[in-house]
C-alpha cells in the first residue's frame, strides 16, 4: 500500500483495479504477439523451404545438363512471390551456377559466388532471411538452392499487431476504470463509515457511539468488533469513574478526619498553652514571693521552697518545648532554596558568645537544599548546641560539619563531636521526646532537641541516626533531598 | 509632681491578680488598680455601666488584659474598644500565658499595643510587670481623657 502513499481507500481500490487488470492484459497481449511472431516465422520458413525445393527439383536437369540459362528461366519463377528478393543456384562443387535478382536494376550482388560450407538451413540477416535447401538427385546433394527473402512482412504485422492491441488496452482501461469506480463506492463506504465513526469517538470521547452497516463479510466482522471494543472501553471507562469518585469520595473523608483531628490536636496544644501554664506559674510565684520573705521558715523549709519554685519552673520549660515540638508538626512547611552553609555560619556565630572554652571547628562546605528555613535552622541549631554542650567538659573541643555523602537525589551531613559521647545501646532513645541519657545535674536540657530534629527532617522527606561512643564523641547523621537548582 | 496613671486590670485568675499586684508593689508602682474578673466587667467599666455607673468620667491610662476570660474574652474587649472612636486610643496590653501564634496574629490584628508573655518564673514576671507599669504607667503619655491622680 505504500506505492500509493497516504491516498484515499477509494483511488487505491482505483488505481489497484485499473493496475491490476492492466498488467494482465499487458501480459496477454505480450504474450500473444510473441506467439503471432513465432507463428509468422514459422509459416515463411516453410513456404521458402517448400519453394526452394520446388525450384530445386526443376533445376536438377539443368544441372545435369549443365544449362544455367534453364536455370534462371527457372528460378525466374520466384517472381511470383514479392518476398523473394532474390536467389542463387550453386553446383554440387560449391559455385554458383544461376541467379535470380527481383530488383536486377540496383546491381547489388546478392549472392556469393561460391557456397560456404555450411549445409542445410537458415539465418537472419539483419531484416532477411537466408535459407538453403540441396538439389537432390538419387539421394545424393547435386547443387543447392539459396534463398533471401524479405522479413519487413513480419515487422510490418508486429507494429500491426501492438496498435490493435494498444487500442484494446486502452479501450479496457476505461471500462475497467468506469466499472471500479462504480463498485469501489460498496467497499468503500463502509470503512469510510467506520473510519468516521472512529474519528468521532477519538474527538468527543463519547464512547456510547455505535458504527452501523451489514454485519456480513470482512468489514461487516470489523464493524461487529469495532463495537464491541466500544463497549468494552465505555463499560471500563464507567468502572475507573466510579473508582475514581470513590478514591476522591474517601480523600475528602480521610481529609475531613485528618483536619478533625489536627483541630483537635490545635485545641489541646491551645488549652495547654493557655491553662496548664497558668497553675504552675502560680507555683512559682508564690513559692518565690514566699522564698523573698523567708520569715518563720527553717533552712529545711527554705530549701523544699526551693525545689518547688525549680520543679514549677522545669515543668514550664517542658511545656513550652512540648509546645514547640508540637507546632513543629503541624505547622505549615516553606519551601524555598536553603543554602545550609550560610545558615550553619549564623547558627555558630550566635551560639558561639556561650562557649567559655574555645572550640576547634571544622567546617566543611554544605549543599544547598529545598526545604523551610526556620526549620532546618531549628536542626542546624539543635545540633550544633548539643554538641557544643556535650564538648563543655572536653579538654580539647572539636567539632565537624560536612556532608557524609552524597547520593544524587539527597544528602547526608553529619555533625561530629569529641564530647562525652553515648552509649549505642540506646542509640534508639536518643531522639524521642524527653528522652535523656545523661542526668540534669550533668548536663540541662529537656530531651526535646533531638525530636525537634527528627520531627522537621522526616518532615522533609529524610532520615535521622546517630552513631557514638562513651567519652570518645558522636556523629549525628541526617539526609535531606536536595534543591532542583542550586542558588548561586 | 509626678502624676500616676491609673491601670485597667482584667483578670479572671485571683492568683495571676495577687501576684501582677505583688510584682507591681515589688516594683513600688503605687498606681492606681482597677482589677476586674472579665470582659463583662471590663466593658462596664469602660462604658461606666453597672457597678460602674457612678464612675465619674475618664479612661484608664492602661488596660491589661488577659486573653482567656469567661463570657467575653480579652480579644473580644479589644476588638469593642477598637472599634469604639471614644475608646480606640486607649492603650492596651495583651498580658497572657499563651504564646500561640494565632493569639499574636489576632491581637495585632485587632491593634493591640503590646503582647507580654507572663514568664513562668516570679523574678522574671517581676520585672516584666515592671517594665510594663514603668513604661506604660508612668513614661508613656496617654491620649487625652485619661485619668490622672496626683501623687
Amino acid at each position: 500500500m505504500a506505492l500509493f502513499g497516504n491516498a484515499s481507500v477509494r483511488l487505491k481500490l482505483i488505481l489497484a483495479s485499473i493496475l491490476g487488470s492492466g498488467t494482465a492484459l499487458l501480459i496477454v497481449g505480450a504474450v500473444i504477439t510473441e506467439f503471432d511472431l513465432i507463428a509468422l516465422h514459422a509459416r515463411l520458413l516453410n513456404r521458402m523451404t517448400v519453394q526452394a525445393d520446388i525450384v530445386g527439383a526443376n533445376c536438377l536437369s539443368a544441372l545435369l545438363f549443365n544449362d544455367p540459362k534453364s536455370a534462371e528461366d527457372t528460378l525466374a519463377a520466384l517472381k511470383a512471390d514479392p518476398r523473394i528478393l532474390g536467389a542463387g543456384l550453386y553446383t554440387a562443387d560449391r559455385k554458383l551456377f544461376a541467379t535470380y535478382l527481383r530488383d536486377p536494376a540496383s546491381g547489388a550482388r546478392v549472392m556469393d559466388e561460391t557456397l560456404g560450407d555450411a549445409g542445410e538451413g537458415h539465418r537472419l540477416v539483419g531484416d532477411r532471411l537466408r535459407l538453403s535447401r540441396d538439389v537432390l538427385f538419387n539421394g545424393a546433394a547435386t547443387g543447392t538452392v539459396v534463398i533471401l527473402c524479405d522479413l519487413r512482412e513480419i515487422s510490418q504485422s508486429l507494429t500491426r499487431d501492438v496498435v490493435i492491441f494498444g487500442s484494446v488496452l486502452l479501450l479496457s482501461l476505461l471500462v475497467a476504470l468506469a466499472i471500479s469506480s462504480r463498485l469501489q463506492r460498496d467497499i468503500t463506504q463502509p470503512i469510510l463509515h467506520l473510519a468516521a465513526t472512529a474519528r468521532r469517538v477519538s474527538q468527543d470521547k463519547d464512547y456510547s457511539v455505535r458504527a452501523t452497516g451489514d454485519r456480513r463479510g470482512e468489514i461487516g466482522a470489523l464493524v461487529v468488533a469495532f463495537n464491541e471494543m466500544l463497549e468494552e472501553i465505555r463499560q471500563q471507562e464507567s468502572a475507573l469513574r466510579g473508582a475514581q469518585d470513590e478514591l476522591e469520595r474517601r480523600v475528602v473523608e480521610r481529609t475531613a478526619q485528618l483536619q478533625a483531628a489536627n483541630s483537635e490536636l490545635e485545641a489541646f496544644s491551645y488549652s495547654v498553652s493557655h491553662d496548664l501554664r497558668a497553675p504552675i506559674r502560680h507555683i512559682a510565684g508564690f513559692a518565690e514571693i514566699l522564698e523573698n520573705d523567708g520569715n518563720g521558715l527553717d533552712e529545711a523549709g527554705r530549701r523544699h521552697l526551693k525545689k518547688i519554685s525549680q520543679a514549677a519552673s522545669r515543668m514550664g520549660e517542658l511545656i513550652d518545648d512540648l509546645l514547640v515540638f508540637s507546632r513543629m508538626g503541624r505547622s505549615e512547611m516553606q519551601a524555598a532554596a536553603v543554602n545550609l552553609t550560610d545558615l550553619l555560619k549564623e547558627v555558630v556565630r550566635e551560639a558561639q558568645p556561650d562557649v567559655k572554652h574555645p572550640i576547634d571547628w571544622r567546617i566543611k562546605p554544605l549543599p544547598t537544599v529545598h526545604g523551610d528555613p526556620a526549620m532546618l535552622r531549628l536542626v542546624l541549631s539543635n545540633l550544633v548546641s548539643n554538641a557544643m554542650k556535650y564538648t563543655g567538659k572536653t579538654e580539647h573541643p572539636r567539632i565537624e560539619v560536612g556532608v557524609d555523602r552524597d547520593e544524587g537525589r539527597e544528602v547526608v551531613i553529619c555533625v561530629r563531636d569529641n564530647g562525652v559521647g553515648f552509649d549505642m545501646t540506646y542509640a534508639s532513645k536518643l531522639f524521642g521526646v524527653f528522652q535523656r541519657l545523661h542526668r540534669a545535674d550533668e548536663f540541662e536540657g529537656t530531651g526535646i532537641g533531638l525530636a525537634n530534629v527528627r520531627r522537621i527532617i522526616n518532615r522533609h522527606g529524610g532520615r535521622t541516626w546517630a552513631e557514638g561512643e562513651l567519652g570518645r564523641g558522636a556523629a549525628f547523621y541526617f539526609s535531606l533531598p536536595k534543591a532542583k537548582e542550586p542558588t548561586p | 509632681m509626678s502624676e500616676l496613671k491609673r491601670i485597667l486590670l482584667a483578670e479572671d485568675n485571683e492568683n495571676d491578680v495577687e501576684l501582677t499586684l505583688a510584682a507591681l508593689a515589688e516594683n513600688r508602682l503605687a498606681n492606681e488598680v482597677i482589677v476586674v474578673k472579665d470582659g463583662v466587667e471590663a466593658l462596664d467599666y469602660l462604658y461606666r455601666r453597672g457597678r460602674f455607673a457612678s464612675n465619674p468620667a475618664g479612661n484608664p491610662a492602661v488596660c491589661l488584659l488577659d486573653l482567656k476570660m469567661p463570657k467575653v474574652d480579652g480579644l473580644e474587649v479589644l476588638r469593642t474598644m477598637r472599634a469604639d472612636p471614644k475608646m480606640h486610643a486607649i492603650p492596651v496590653v495583651i498580658l497572657t500565658s499563651s504564646r500561640e501564634e494565632r493569639d499574636l496574629v489576632e491581637s495585632y490584628r485587632l491593634g493591640v499595643n503590646a503582647y507580654v508573655v507572663k514568664p513562668v518564673k516570679f523574678q522574671q514576671f517581676v520585672e516584666a510587670v515592671k517594665t510594663l507599669g514603668l513604661f506604660w504607667g508612668v513614661l508613656n503619655e496617654p491620649p487625652v481623657g485619661s485619668v490622672r491622680r496626683v501623687a
